[in-house]
């Protein structure tokens, strides 16, 4: 019979409603303003007692808390307030009355309850537009990167050099070329031998000048666009260390295109903190300690870090390896007891380490820490055709030890340093050993931060909108279809239902845009109605019968539905490739939008048609149904 | 076959051509001499949003601004009278703090920040390249679409239409000076996406009429297409015009924008949709043995 669907659709349509209406449901509970506290380092936890604590010492203030509770594997507790007002001045008091050893973040606790939790309900995230929050986009200074791992190289081959006994002379790298000066040829070739079959990574070239016979290593084009891919994988799980290490919930950190790191930390309004935390462009060196009767020219002094208290002390030049060879290190304690540094290199690291090692048993090493400081610098320069003073980003280096420990036997890829203070001492040797794995200098590109009122704002503003969207669309509706422009709009609402239960169940973020995005959804979404009732009404015109008629309808608009849509969601799939930020949140609706207004569109409004009309008599009453 | 009275669209397709190039012209000579004015998201530079408790002197926060050696800062409104927004271009990423944290000594607890932006002159670059190859690929991706789907003389309609639709967007924001920002930009790809959706309907019935009116020249059988599906897409231009003029009144200051953009490019896809993808149709003689595969005849050569 016309217009009757089996029951299997029914049910299944009656299962997606269902499934829909869970999985949204989550976006009904408001998150509670929260204080997040972690411990500095990874040998801090947070007690039971420590809650109790913060608690009294809000309620003294008179900041009413919802109550405190820790997380499962104990390493964060999380304040919930009751007040969005009240989250600055609490972050201060948890601040104070805890201390230096802990991280306290602004936070958004979710109250989503544990059976929808166990199910894999969540709310939908909030992009920074609406949750409040810094985004970062940091670029990473090639050059840079390829400078340090010459540096490497140069260390590396003269080293080569002085224990084969080859004289040679220095001289300045050349863009990405090495070159070192011998006096006669043969000479040179001891040089070529000595290297032949180790320096893939280089084009080696010689040349004769100014009585000197000049062998040039210029780093192959493959090699520098590995060392440019490392230095930005590098320095992103760098940046990762470093943003966990600032506490903040839920941030993002992510690659974004050949040489940019984006960074969001919602909720965090003080950007200076994480600028610090974010931008200290550190790194390390490990070289040898200087022995007493060195040739100064080979010497270099330099000062321990801060704290530390202990006189300069003297370092040789020769650098061993560079911070971006370690690839782990850990603080615990040794067999005795004692707080010790397990240290990590990657392959080459570790060849180094043992070449370096191996005469030089009873010897002290230094492990030097970089920090790159941007000082901005004007320079004159010529901008759209008219000179100006533009500051350009500079880095000034600040050397400093870290740690000076002798060397007791070869060292291979995984050492430790021992000796040292106390626990303290080593978890911070050992975090600023991670933090030191920036491969290069990075600067900020792009910076945004958005007040948690503006946030605010947005969400009221596009809730609004979205409802008296929904309210014109559906008066639209029934006024030009009437009991058919009814059921359209059950249907609509069945799409706004299911679009946020799949944004939620896909983990996709929600922004402003995004929900500009919604908001055109439910218009553009009644149009494949919009097509099925005139071609219904077509067909009544030309003289079909009722039955016949709305299953006419619902068949010869599927094909213009079809490729409307699909042209469609061709734009939302381009948009979301090439988009950034707020284009992407809103390709995101858009598309998810096409597919849930499909199937809302067509199978839910088929399906109340169905029920409604299908095989009914309506000659009389037919008026009001369209 | 049908009881609806056709009306002939087609009558008008010179006088729409005519028009259609004037607005063309004066989209181009708009986007030539104004050109566009580009939102901090292409421009880079640095943006701070205040909100003041009463409404704000804008005059005193130029004065402090230009006390503090900000000479080229643009202070304005920004969409309420209590809200300020100050733009500059710069590629210092603390700017923007540096010059919240001065307003904020200027005029205390008046003001609160609510946001500060910095965006590095090349990301800004990039972007706008970005966002040209997009609307680039989007077109050729519809342009073999429709011809896959369709026909090639289609796909030349239609991609007429969207580069109709699209210049004269950009053409109208550079006219009246308004902001084009990446919100901007998407709307004006989501156009690109409605008003192909559009022209798509009423091609699928073309091509349908097509097939069912065996005697009918291709002007009637296009007048009777546009005719029964006008209805539909006139409701369907109302009903997203409807959500839209929500979104432009209560969606946000921030959001404004993008409304605008496709409230204008709807209006104009719908007209172009008619006129200017069908009648290129007819230019470009599209005929019936268009839209039928060409088989391979069989040849039998065997004596």
């Amino acid at each position: 019979m016309l217009n009757r669907y089996p029951l299997w659709k029914y049910l299944l349509i009656v299962a997606v409603l269902a499934l829909g209406l869970i999985y949204a449901t989550p976006n009904l509970y408001p998150d509670d303003p929260a204080i997040q506290i972690s411990g500095a380092s990874s040998t801090q936890t947070i007690q039971q007692a420590d809650l109790q604590r913060i608690e009294q010492a809000l309620n003294e203030a008179g900041i009413e808390t919802k109550g405190a509770e820790l997380s499962s594997n104990a390493s964060s507790g999380l304040v919930r307030l009751i007040r969005m007002s009240d989250q600055l001045p609490a972050q201060d008091i948890v601040r104070r009355t805890l201390g230096h050893d802990f991280v306290v973040a602004q936070n958004l606790a979710a109250t989503t309850p544990d059976w929808l939790l166990n199910i894999g309900a969540g709310p939908m995230k909030l992009g920074l537009d609406l949750a409040g929050g810094v985004h970062f986009l940091l670029e990473v200074d090639m050059d840079k990167a390829i400078e340090a791992r010459m540096n490497v190289y140069d260390s590396e081959l003269r080293t080569l050099f002085r224990g084969e006994r080859i004289r040679y002379r220095s001289l300045p790298h050349q863009g990405t070329a090495l070159q070192f000066g011998f006096t006669d040829a043969a000479e040179l070739s001891a040089a070529q031998r000595a290297i032949a079959g180790k320096y893939n990574e280089f084009q080696v070239t010689t040349t004769s000048r100014d009585n000197m016979e000049v062998l040039r290593l210029a780093l192959t084009d493959a090699k520098q666009s590995e060392i440019r891919n490392y230095a930005v994988s590098q320095n992103l799980t760098t940046v990762r260390n470093r943003v966990n290490e600032l506490g903040v919930a839920e941030p993002l950190v992510q690659r974004q295109g050949a040489n940019r790191i984006v960074v969001e930390l919602p909720g965090v309004q003080d950007t200076a903190e994480a600028k610090r935390i974010l931008g200290k462009t550190a790194n390390l060196e490990f070289r040898l300690a200087a022995e007493p009767n060195a040739p100064r020219a080979t010497v270099e002094t330099f000062e321990f870090r801060d704290g530390m208290g202990r006189p300069p002390a003297d370092i040789e030049r020769s650098i061993i390896l560079t911070g971006d060879q370690v690839t782990d290190a850990q603080s615990n304690f040794d067999e005795n007891g004692q707080p010790q540094v397990n240290i990590r290199l990657d392959g080459h690291g570790g060849e180094l380490m043992t070449r370096a090692t191996r005469n030089n048993v009873g010897r002290g090493m230094a492990v030097l820490f970089i920090e790159q400081r941007e000082v901005p610098r004007t320079v004159r320069q010529e901008v759209d055709g008219v000179m100006q003073e533009v500051s350009v980003p500079t880095f000034v280096e600040d050397k400093s030890i870290i740690s000076l420990a002798t060397i007791q036997s070869t060292l291979g890829n995984q050492f430790r340093i021992t000796g040292l203070g106390s626990p303290a001492e080593a978890s911070e040797l050992a975090l600023l050993l991670r933090a030191g794995g920036l491969a290069a200098p990075m600067y900020f590109a792009e910076e945004r931060t958005i007040g948690p009122s503006l946030g605010a704002e947005n969400i009221s503003s596009g809730i609004t909108a979205t409802q008296i969207g929904f309210l014109l669309v559906v008066l639209f509706m029934v006024v030009v279809y009437r009991g058919f422009g009814v059921l359209a709009s059950i249907a609509l609402s069945f799409n706004l239902v299911l679009l946020l239960a799949l944004m939620s169940l896909l983990g996709a973020t929600l922004t402003l845009p995004g929900i500009a995005g919604i908001v055109l959804t439910l218009g553009m979404a009644v149009d494949a109605n919009v097509l099925i009732f005139s071609r219904i009404r077509e067909e009544i015109a030309n003289g079909a019968s009722i039955q016949r008629a709305v299953h006419e309808g619902f068949d010869k608009a599927f094909s213009a539905i079809i490729d409307g849509n699909l042209t469609t969601l061709l734009v939302g799939v381009i948009l979301f490739a090439m988009g950034t930020g707020p284009i992407k949140g809103f390709a995101v609706t858009l598309s998810l939008g096409i597919v849930t207004s499909m199937f809302s569109a067509i199978l839910v409004t088929r399906a109340l048609v169905n029920l409604s009309v299908g095989g009914r008599d309506l000659k009389k009453s037919w008026k009001l149904w369209l | 076959m049908n009881n609806l009275k056709t009306i002939n669209f087609m009558r008008l397709r010179k006088a729409s051509y005519v028009l259609a190039v004037i607005l063309m012209i004066g989209s181009i000579a708009s986007l030539a001499v104004k050109q566009l004015n580009f939102g901090l998201d292409f421009t880079g530079g640095a943006l701070v949003e205040l909100n003041y408790s009463e409404p704000a002197d804008l005059d005193s926060v130029r004065t402090t601004l230009r006390e503090g050696g900000w000479d080229d800062a643009i202070v304005q409104n920004f969409g309420a009278s209590t809200d300020v927004i100050i733009r500059l271009s710069s590629d210092d990423s603390e700017l923007g703090n540096e010059i919240a944290r001065v307003v904020k000594q200027q005029d205390g607890s008046e003001v609160s920040v609510k946001r500060v932006e910095f965006i590095g002159p090349q990301v800004g670059e990039e972007l706008r390249d970005q966002g040209g190859l997009g609307m680039l690929l989007a077109m050729a991706g519809i342009l073999v679409y429709v011809g896959l789907r369709f026909q090639l003389k289609f796909a030349v309609g239609a991609l007429a239409a969207l580069v109709h639709d699209v210049i004269f967007v950009l053409g109208f924001f550079s006219l009246l000076g308004l902001s084009f920002d990446l919100t901007v930009l998407a709307a004006v790809l989501a156009v690109i996406g409605y008003s192909l959706n559009d022209t798509i309907v009423v091609f699928d019935r073309v091509r349908e009429n097509l097939r069912l009116m065996r005697n009918a020249d291709l002007e009637h059988v296009i007048n009777v297409s546009t005719t029964q599906t006008l209805a539909r897409t006139l409701a369907t231009s109302v009903t997203t015009l409807l959500v839209l003029s929500a979104l432009y009144w209560f969606g946000g200051e921030s959001i404004r924008g993008f409304a605008l953009a496709l409230i204008v490019g709807i209006v104009v896809g719908t007209y172009s949709s008619i006129y200017v993808s069908n009648g290129l149709l007819v230019n470009l003689k599209l005929t019936r043995e268009d839209l039928i595969p060409t088989q391979l005849e069989e040849v039998d050569d065997r004596p």
